[in-house]
């Protein structure tokens, strides 16, 4: 679970660095998804680990819940969780699941409609128009045209708000489980709070700009 | 002061249990939470009532066999402290205290507040111990230089009194703030190298195998230890269990 974590924080850094050039430059934004959207190592190589990585962080979720839930088979009639332990912590699962709730929607938008243009029509372009060699890349197009929507934008809100606080406790969690001295806790709990506000507001703020902005 | 009790009461480990409510009256605010579960049992006693059952022994905080879950947290609402430790003061006349038994799989009850904790023992047997020659050619252990800090780390460790709080209170019943304890107060000393890979193992193993959770780091065991044991014991069990696999 750990190492899982680890590994997709890293790959929402980069997520995160490439949407961000949606706002400063939308050239930019077209060059670098399409880089990373037809580079055969990405796609091939990074593309199916990401994607094992994912699956192994929900599935490996939702398999511990259900062996922890195991090992109390008798619930306390009175239980004050609040006196000792933080909301957040105790509630993972259900952020997870609002996150996996999340990706569904994310992969319908994004990732789906890409595999199909890519791998099943067999347009490598990335081209608005592929008979035009002239044409401007798609995907800034399509980035703006999904934000347009209202309802869209509040989904993936609340969704990056669920995401804030589930890294709220897992950034911290996550190097504990990896052995991470306590020497360095403070360091880390600054880390945790630094990434688990700054990385969702990013998102946030490029799904409201493009709104506002188109 | 006058409180009403609301305390599990089963008669034994193969019979479903239930809360069954009772009054105190004229309870001294200097009493232990012991001596006040003494009263009632007297009452109770008197009046030919079954007494509630409940482990104890030392008294002082030492031996962490009053495992009592006290209005929603292990040992009640105060902080350090063992259930014999907790005073009356800690509430108001007038109150009602809900108590129940520590509840984990791995710790079956007994008898209404009495669990059978024999789990932390097998552990133990598993690998929390070094094997020492007692040939008469034993090394004396102050002949070995330790750091003060090893020995001070070690210490904190070893003060833990497996009393079960940490199980108790954590959201997924884990042992691994017992464990990492166990695992560290040997960690930290050269006696403890020698077994050092084995001993990790085979603990860990044995905690999966009696079916407790595994840790989400919520911090729960920490803040409810009666012996402040801290959360780097179990960074240090990970650290021990990952270089043992390797």
């Amino acid at each position: 679970m750990a190492l899982s974590a680890i590994f997709l924080m890293i790959f929402l850094i980069i997520h995160l660095a490439i949407n961000f050039l949606s706002v400063f430059s939308p050239g930019l934004f077209n060059e670098a998804s399409h880089f990373m959207g037809t580079n055969p190592l990405i796609q091939f190589g990074l593309q199916p680990v990401l994607l094992v990585g994912v699956l192994f962080h929900f599935i490996m979720g939702f398999v511990l819940e259900i062996k922890n839930k195991k090992a109390r088979s008798t619930a306390y009639v009175k239980n004050n969780g609040a006196a000792n332990s933080s909301w957040v912590s105790r509630n993972m699962i259900w952020s997870g699941a609002a996150i996996l709730a999340f990706l569904a929607l994310h992969f319908y938008d994004f990732w789906a409609p890409e595999i199909n243009i890519k791998y099943f029509k067999g347009d490598m372009s990335g081209l608005l128009n592929p008979a035009d060699v002239n044409s401007d890349f798609r995907y800034y197009q399509e980035l703006v045209h999904k934000f347009a929507d209202p309802v869209r934008v509040i989904a993936y809100v609340v969704a990056f708000v669920f995401l804030a606080l589930h890294l709220l406790h897992g950034f911290a969690s996550a190097f504990q489980s990896m052995g991470v001295s306590s020497i360095r806790k403070k360091q880390i709990q600054m880390g945790a709070k630094i990434y688990s506000i700054v990385l969702p507001l990013g998102f946030i703020f490029i799904a409201v700009y493009h709104y506002f902005n188109h | 002061m006058n409180l009403t009790l609301k305390i599990w009461r089963q008669k034994d480990s193969k019979t479903k249990g239930q809360m069954v409510d009772y009054k105190v009256t004229d309870i001294s605010e200097h009493m232990s939470f012991l001596e006040m579960m003494d009263v009632l049992n007297e009452q109770l006693f008197a009046q030919g009532e079954e007494p509630v059952a409940f482990d104890h022994d030392c008294r002082e905080g030492i031996c962490g066999m009053c495992s009592m879950y006290i209005n929603g947290e292990a040992h009640g609402p105060d902080r350090g402290i063992t259930t014999c430790q907790l005073h009356m003061r800690m509430f108001n006349d007038g109150d009602t205290i809900t108590i129940e038994p520590f509840r984990a799989a791995a710790f079956p009850v007994i008898k209404d507040l009495v669990v059978d904790r024999s789990a932390f023992d097998r552990i133990q047997q598993a690998g929390g111990y070094i094997s020492v020659n007692t040939s008469g050619n034993t090394q004396d252990a102050n002949s070995i230089p330790i750091s003060k800090h090893a020995a001070d780390e070690a210490m904190d460790a070893a003060t833990c009194i497996g009393c079960g709080a940490c199980v108790a209170s954590c959201k997924n019943s884990s042992a691994m703030l017992f464990v990492g304890a166990k695992v560290s107060q040997y960690a930290l000393l050269p006696q403890g190298q020698v077994e050092a890979a084995d001993r990790v193992k085979n603990m860990v193993a044995q905690m999966d195998l009696e079916g407790f959770g595994n840790c989400t780091n919520t911090g729960a065991c920490e803040v409810e230890c009666p012996k402040g044991i801290s959360l780097e014991n179990i960074a240090r069990m990970n650290r021990e269990l990952l270089k043992a696999s390797i």
